[in-house]
């Protein structure tokens, strides 16, 4: 029942972009696409909670007769399809919702709305997917119609190049997964999932299936060094789409990383948990310092997605470690952890995401340099925008400190693990960790302080509009789900206990059931956790000093003209900026990292011109990797650029070259 | 059970009246070796009042926030606070939050002071909010790195269990306590803005960190920022306590004398540390800003290193 009313969702989804494409230059084209899209998220999200609620007892099947002719297409909803078909549309159905207002202030609707319904569908076709060719098509339906998306703006500086950038990583990404899902059929050519399921292909096989799965899901959401394109693309959306993109894509593919290691590719080996702890390990670091690097607001939090892409990589990885040494509890608590970030990093994301939308819509910028003071003219936005912040920077009370504190758990269970390697690698991992958490909080100081507080550096800022109703909607329901997955984690966690229980054999202990609604990972003499009382005692505190002070004390007060050490300035250009604030860190982290430098011009005495300071800052891994590649391939067009301007003679013969070349090995083959 | 909340209500008190009295004690030590008369020991307690009792100046854009951030400081430094230990271990709350969740609300309370400096937009509350984020960007993990070491040796995160343990006779002398002991101590004195990071006595000038930061603030709100500050600086001692000094703790019973003992013994370790702080910050000098760095990467690598020994033996 629940994967049939999902496959209906998606196939209205389908139906509506069809429509979308007729009557995307109405006026109601708008309400009518996100509306109906909000419509069958919010159906296909219920049917799945309620599956993954009733502990998922068995994975319903249904085989549709399309695609390839003699295999048909498999779904499936098991638990852990379910757990990911509650993330996808949980995105959607709010991100629907903000475009309801969000979406009237779009230039071009022609361009958005047919895509829009299409790729969340394509979102839920890759989860629910159940054979490797059903798999695929749904992954680069998924990546072509958010691609469009990209390119909905497309005369915008820059949009078109990360496009291009898009298009060609996520080819190789598609490329890397075709791979690997051929090496898991085997000879016999066997797709469906069930039949990979079954023969555990040699250690050699699957050495090279993880590795492309790595590259393959990895590049898609984001892992270091496939990065390069999301902060490219993910800013470059319109805002709804930017949040799916960041929010829920990047899930999408830990999807398929998950479903491919810990389902389809048979019982792990140790020293895969190593390769995909270190991939963890340095992106969640990188990721949080090219994000405090940046003054883009919607660029900074596209960085950011990769930290924590990082962070459940972590997770994910130590599940390895203790399911590859047959450790079931710690391995649950480990996935468990690692999947409860990918649900609580979808939400405020998209949270964060849509703030930024409103501040882009309200007052044209996304460049943080130019914004400032934006509590005042948009308090609301600014609200939530800050819940985001928090609860990004796992902090307490708010839901993202839940999961990295289930990670850190996770890392004190593990000197039991027997391996050498892992013993000295997960405590490296775990300072990785702790520093990128740091560093996270640092980021999102600079995000809220930089375009909410101080005063308004552009004329723009300053006639910022609180945004519509329907956003606003969006972002409160997302801010209060973070308050609330903060405070009561524990039914969350116990939601998630038959996908551990179908992947690694067992669960964490019941949390619901545990007094006063703490939360336990093993036992409560080791650790444990209570944001309900964690919030209510500050709430409590805070309310009786302020009860008091007011009461007993004072509660006068006076505005007067800022102080700042009794020489004010009248510009707004001497506050703090978004880069004058990374300073201290880009001197502490960046000169490695970064290489990066500081020089100042400055004029000889007499001289009108301004003083300059230019910060210089290289990102090693384009320059490194990429940059080689794309110089390689200028040189190789310029070369054969020549072969273009040919007579029909020589043409021919070329392809009669080609003709014999490729006959030749056929021949000479035994 | 009435006894178990009136115990927790009284560790809530207890740190609450304490941690004034704590920086008028370090403050007195202070000036007696520097020959000074120095304040009287109940000032602070005067400036909170006095200050409390004046009115609020707000700048003119002062927003919603820069008005409610002293109380969430508050609200969380002194949740924080009395979530440590003191007089007796396993009280009625103290499982609510581990010692990571307790870093964790100290960092809730320094991201609020962060933004509290930059919302009026001054350069001044710009350079304090910054520095502070780059000294917390090393602190924080250094804290938690040393918590994993402490954390692997006592077989938990809880504070009251690491405390009995650490009580018990098991514990020996080990290499990776020693790092952890020297790392923490680095990083409290980070966390409190003592000398040599920040000096808690200047104002205006370009080196300051945590002054700046709150230079906006008056009257009230002022007063809760300082107390904050005061009860941080009690936290961190009695955290050292707690765990590298545990005698006297009531860890399991609750009669009146070892709660006697463990309140005496408590204020005893307070006395000790005070004059020990006093004493360490007139004999050096402060350091400049971007020598933090190195001195709290050597925390975090000693705290790393503890990690890495106990991952390779539990011997250690």
């Amino acid at each position: 029942m629940p994967l049939s009313v999902t496959m209906s969702c998606v196939a209205i989804l389908l139906v509506a972009t069809c429509v979308a494409i007729a009557i995307s230059r109405m006026q109601a084209a708008s309400s009518f696409v996100y509306g109906l899209t909000l419509l069958s998220s919010l159906t296909a999200l219920f049917a799945a909670l309620v599956h993954l609620i009733g502990g998922a007892p068995m994975s319903l099947m249904v085989t549709l007769p399309l695609g390839l002719p003699w295999l048909g297409a498999h779904f499936q909803m098991d638990a852990l399809a379910a757990f990911f078909i509650i993330v996808v549309n949980l995105g959607a159905a709010v991100a629907s919702l903000f475009a309801l207002g969000y979406g009237r202030h779009e230039d071009e609707p022609h361009r958005v709305l047919p895509f829009y319904p299409a790729f969340v569908a394509g979102m839920n076709l890759v989860v629910l997917a159940d054979d490797a060719f059903t798999f695929l098509a749904s992954w680069e339906f998924m990546s072509l119609s958010s691609w469009s998306l990209v390119m909905a703006h497309h005369r915008a500086r820059d949009n078109t190049q990360a496009g291009y950038v898009y298009l060609v990583m996520a080819s190789f990404g598609t490329f890397a997964l075709l791979l690997a899902y051929g090496m898991l059929a085997g000879p016999d050519g066997s797709y469906a999932f069930a039949a990979m399921r079954a023969n555990h292909p040699s250690s050699g096989i699957a050495t090279v299936v993880l590795i492309l799965v790595l590259v393959g899901a990895g590049s898609k959401a984001g892992l270091l060094p496939l990065h390069v394109w999301l902060p490219l693309a993910h800013p470059a959306a319109p805002s709804q789409v930017s949040a799916l993109m960041s929010g829920v894509m990047t899930k999408v593919a830990v999807y398929a990383f998950v479903r491919i290691v810990f389902d389809l590719l048979g019982p792990p080996a140790w020293w895969w948990s190593m390769v995909v702890l270190a991939f963890g390990g340095v992106t969640a670091m990188m990721g949080v310092l090219y994000a405090l690097m940046q003054h883009d607001l919607k660029r900074l939090l596209a960085y950011h997605t990769v930290e924590n892409i990082g962070i459940i990589f972590i997770g994910l990885g130590l599940a390895l470690a203790f399911a590859a040494h047959r450790m079931p509890a710690a391995a649950a608590l480990a996935l468990t952890a690692g999947l409860l970030h990918v649900f609580n990093h979808s939400v405020f994301k998209s949270l964060l995401f849509f703030g930024a939308g409103a501040v882009q819509t309200s007052t044209g910028e996304r460049d943080m340099e130019h914004l400032g003071g934006l509590i005042h003219r948009m308090p609301m936005t600014a609200f939530v925008f800050l819940v985001g912040c928090v609860a990004i920077s796992a902090l307490p009370p708010f839901n993202g400190f839940v999961s990295e504190w289930l990670t850190f758990q996770a890392i004190l269970l593990s000197p039991q693990l027997p391996s050498w390697g892992l013993k000295l690698l997960v405590p490296a991992v775990g300072g990785l960790l702790a520093l990128s958490a740091a560093l996270a909080a640092a980021c999102f100081v600079k995000a809220f302080g930089v375009a909410f507080l101080g005063r308004p550096r552009t004329d723009a800022a300053e006639r910022a509009r609180e945004t519509d109703k329907w956003s606003l909607s969006a972002m409160f329901f997302l801010a209060a789900l973070c308050l609330v997955a903060g405070i009561l984690p524990g039914p969350f966690i116990d939601t998630l206990a038959p996908v551990a229980k179908g992947l690694v054999g067992d669960r964490m202990p019941t949390q619901t059931a545990v007094e006063w609604l703490s939360i336990v990972p093993i036992a409560e003499s080791r650790s444990s956790y209570n944001g309900m009382l964690v919030f209510l005692f500050m709430a409590i505190s805070g309310t009786l000093a302020a009860f008091a002070i007011h009461r007993l004390a004072s509660n006068a007060l006076r505005r007067a003209p800022l102080w700042d050490c009794g020489y004010p300035d009248a510009g707004s250009a001497t506050q703090y900026t978004a880069g004058s604030f990374a300073q201290p860190i880009r001197r502490v982290f960046g000169t490695v990292v970064f290489r990066a430098g500081e020089h100042v011009e400055m004029p000889p005495p007499g001289d009108g011109r301004p003083a300059r300071f230019n910060v210089d800052l290289r990102d090693l891994i384009w320059d490194t990797l990429y940059a080689p590649v794309a110089d390689g391939v200028v040189f190789a067009a310029d070369r054969l650029n020549h072969l273009q301007f040919q007579t029909i003679r020589r043409y021919l013969s070329l392809v009669f070259l080609a003709l014999v070349s490729l006959l030749l090995p056929l021949a000479i083959w035994p | 059970m009435i006894r178990d909340f009136t115990l927790q209500g009284a560790q809530m008190l207890l740190v609450l009246l304490l941690a004034p009295l704590l920086t008028g004690f370090v403050r007195k030590v202070k000036a007696r070796f520097q020959r000074r008369l120095g304040p009287p020991l109940i000032q602070p307690y005067r400036d909170l009042i006095r200050l409390m009792r004046k009115e609020v100046v707000l700048a003119d854009n002062a927003s919603w926030l820069f008005r409610i951030n002293p109380y969430l400081i508050f609200a969380a430094t002194w949740v924080a606070a009395a979530l440590v230990p003191t007089f007796k271990t396993g009280l009625l709350f103290s499982w609510s939050a581990d010692l990571i969740a307790l870093i964790a609300l100290l960092g809730s309370a320094r991201f609020f002071l962060a933004l509290g400096g930059l919302d009026v937009g001054t350069s001044f509350g710009g350079i304090g909010a910054s520095r502070e984020m780059m000294i917390a960007s090393l602190a924080e993990p250094a804290m938690i790195m040393i918590v994993f070491t402490l954390a692997l040796v006592a077989g938990s995160t809880q504070l009251a269990t690491m405390a009995a343990y650490m009580n018990s006779p098991e514990v020996g002398l080990r290499m990776s306590l020693a790092l952890g002991l020297v790392a923490l101590i680095m990083v409290a004195i980070a966390e409190n803005a003592r000398i040599p990071i920040d000096n808690p006595a200047t104002h205006l000038e370009l080196t300051m960190v945590h002054e700046a930061m709150v230079l906006e603030y008056s009257g009230r709100h002022l007063a809760l920022i300082e107390f904050s500050a005061s009860l941080k600086l009690l936290l961190y001692i009695s955290l050292l306590a707690c765990l590298f000094a545990p005698w006297g703790l009531a860890v399991t019973k609750a009669d009146s004398i070892s709660l006697a003992i463990g309140v005496l013994a408590y204020l005893g370790k307070l006395l000790v540390s005070g004059f020990l702080l006093a004493l360490f910050e007139t004999t050096i000098a402060k350091m400049r800003v971007f020598r933090v760095p190195e001195f709290l990467g050597a925390a975090l690598m000693l705290g790393l290193l503890g990690t890495l020994l106990l991952f390779v033996s539990r011997s250690f």
